[in-house]
């Protein structure tokens, strides 16, 4: 008991899944032998394929993926009526397993509404203000975060299928233009770290793809869930740029280009990340 | 984020079935080592103890530090010999407790 104990507490203390211990080296073994899985399409590679063993068994195992927290703010906030018309999103939209399933795989989408792109935090905080007059959730909180994980958990699995299409193709462009521009002390450009020398380390760290399929989700540096557009401003920090706002037009078409290169890959959210 | 447990326990064992347990909290974990933008010093505040009993008898006890990652997420065994109720209990540093509790039955 004693012993059991310290173990435990010892795997705590160095924040590691007590679970990688056991399932991590056969895991390791099988990644060395290139079979990613769904995890690859093509020459395309999810960020999981990039993660260490113990943050990919996180992931894995659906109750020690701490995002499921969130997940579980989203689906009470599903329910929850909010606003001067009463309604929660239930209301509308139902039973989510069943009403939002794929609906992630197309976001960003071109909204007649606005004339612009929309992202899915958007889109629900558009839903919120113009249909169940509320107020719109703030960034980053965990209401947002957990509903926007809520609903692209239903995709879970599924292709992401964004299309460039018609209006969508000029936003397009201007995301492919951000992600190929060099910026910041740096002089980088998305490019350069995420085409050029994905699997590579900078410093300790290695880079990935930089694909967006399993967003939100759950990063062990940041303690929480985050979004997309966080992610972008820290990597917009870290090469000593300007860091947008978040939902700034900017970041919404660098998305779309983002998630676009990601097209086949499956969702993941909530993912876990180091 | 509300402090919010989430347990696995099994519903149903045989007498004598080593059965695991899975707990997961989310919580900040603030360390109490950490300045905010004025130079001040955020306060401690962390889940300082863990106690998962079975019928009343605490059969896992967990003495947390401030090094434990947020949401902390703690995974144990345990030994049913009879049927009963597990009762999980989080103490946080300003005093409040969070807790849920299982229904096991124990078959044999």
């Amino acid at each position: 008991m004693n012993t059991t104990f310290k173990a435990m507490a010892a795997a705590i203390a160095l924040g590691l899944p007590a679970l990688a211990l056991t399932t991590g080296p056969a895991f390791a073994d099988e990644m060395a032998e290139g079979k990613w899985g769904e995890y690859q399409v093509g020459d395309k590679r999810s960020g999981y394929t990039y993660a260490g063993p113990e943050t990919r068994a996180m992931q894995d195992d659906e109750f020690q993926n701490p995002a499921m927290l969130w997940l579980d703010t989203g689906m009470s906030e599903w329910e929850n009526a909010a606003g001067d018309a009463g309604k929660a999103c239930a209301d509308c939209h139902g039973d989510a397993e069943e009403s939002m399933a794929g609906v992630a795989t197309k976001y960003p989408v071109y909204s007649e509404e606005t004339g612009k792109m929309m992202n899915l935090e958007q889109r629900i905080n558009f839903c919120r203000t113009e249909n169940m007059q509320a107020e719109p959730y703030k960034w980053e909180s965990d209401e947002l975060l957990g509903m926007t994980a809520y609903v692209k958990n239903q995709s879970k699995g599924m292709p992401v299928d964004v299309s460039i299409d018609g209006p969508a193709k000029e936003f397009w462009e201007k995301g492919k233009e951000f992600y190929e521009t060099r910026r910041g002390q740096l002089d980088l450009a998305c490019t350069h770290c995420h085409v050029d020398n994905a699997g590579n380390l900078i410093r300790a760290e290695t880079l990935s793809q930089g694909q967006g399929n399993g967003f939100p989700l759950y990063r062990l540096k940041w303690q929480k869930v985050g979004s997309l557009h966080r992610r972008f401003r820290g990597c917009n920090n870290n090469i000593r740029a300007e860091k947008l706002p978040y939902g700034s037009d900017e970041y919404t078409n660098l998305e779309l280009y983002v998630t676009w290169r990601g097209n086949g890959l499956p969702i993941e959210t909530p993912a876990v990340r180091k | 984020m509300a402090s919010k447990p989430r347990v696995r326990a099994p519903k149903s064992a045989s007498k004598g079935e080593v059965v695991e347990i899975k707990t997961l909290i989310s919580h900040k974990m603030e360390s109490g080592q950490r300045k905010d933008s004025d130079g001040n010093v955020i306060p401690r505040q962390i889940i300082n103890h863990f106690e998962a009993r079975f019928n009343g008898e605490p059969f896992f006890i967990a003495e947390i530090e401030p090094a434990v990652s947020a949401n902390p997420y703690i995974s144990f065994y345990h030994q049913p010999q009879e049927s009963g109720e597990y009762e999980f209990v989080w103490n946080d540093d300003d005093g409040s407790t969070y807790s849920k509790k299982s229904k096991l039955t124990v078959e044999g």
